[in-house]
């Protein structure tokens, strides 16, 4: 499948992004975490990565690459956020709260890539699931 | 905040499709500079204003943890979580460091 046209791809991770991100900005002033364990990135960053993950289950994501951009690329990927995790981290440090610190930053990568291989099962079998009952579909 | 994320996230795609090949330099690019500016914003104690725009917005729809976490499952192995765990660890380190050279 050939990638979108740069200039709407562009566009679609921009628009996507914006989602994605004033999703994040929504539950992070909702639920302030302060000085304790970060559960909103954490939530934020497992959840983001499973869908993620999940698109491809989904036939019109695999039929629309500009699609798969701006859901991925776009919504996920501005919903999701490395920077986030990685200064909250060093402000727990700051806070000498190691154990928390450290919980965090491993909790949060191991929840992330157990919750992708999971969906990611799933999603690769629908997908085949899918394409052998549409027939020849690629 | 929307601004900051509607120049974050394109940002993100053009540095993905340039330079992602077989190790996502691209992606690993991204989330250290963004962590780092993160981590420096932080350090720096900018007020609501500037965080919402650079760090809520730009920073965080530049970086990306979906993106590490599904290509280190796809990559899988070893490699796959060398990946992950190097992104997660560097990113760590720059943002520290922007934190340390801003205080």
């Amino acid at each position: 499948m050939t990638p979108p046209p740069l200039g709407r791809a562009l566009a679609a991770a921009a628009v996507g992004g914006v989602l994605g991100s004033l999703a994040r900005y929504g539950l992070t002033e909702w639920h302030a975490v302060g000085t304790g364990f970060p559960w909103t990135v954490f939530a934020i960053n497992v959840v983001g990565s499973a869908l993620l993950a999940a698109l491809p289950a989904f036939a019109v994501v695999r039929r629309s690459p500009l699609l798969g951009v701006f859901l991925g690329t776009g919504v996920m990927g501005g919903f999701t956020t490395m920077s986030a995790a990685s200064a909250e981290t060093v402000t727990l440090f700051e806070h000498n709260r190691d154990l928390t610190a450290f919980c965090y930053v491993a909790g949060t990568l191991v929840a992330a890539l157990v919750a992708v291989a999971v969906v990611d099962r799933w999603s690769t079998a629908a997908a085949r699931a899918d394409a052998e009952e549409s027939g020849v579909d690629e | 905040m929307a601004l900051g994320a509607a120049v974050g996230a394109p940002a993100r795609l053009l540095a993905g499709r340039a330079l992602d090949r077989t190790v996502h330099w691209g992606t690993l690019l991204v989330n250290l500079l963004g962590s780092a500016l993160l981590g420096w914003l932080v350090g720096h104690g900018v007020g609501t204003d500037a965080m919402t725009l650079w760090g809520t917005g730009f920073c965080g729809a530049f970086t990306t943890y979906s993106a590490v976490a599904v290509q280190s499952v796809n990559k899988g192995g070893w490699r796959g979580l060398a990946y992950a765990v190097i992104t997660v660890v560097a990113c760590l380190g720059v943002a520290w460091l922007g934190y340390a050279l801003a205080r």
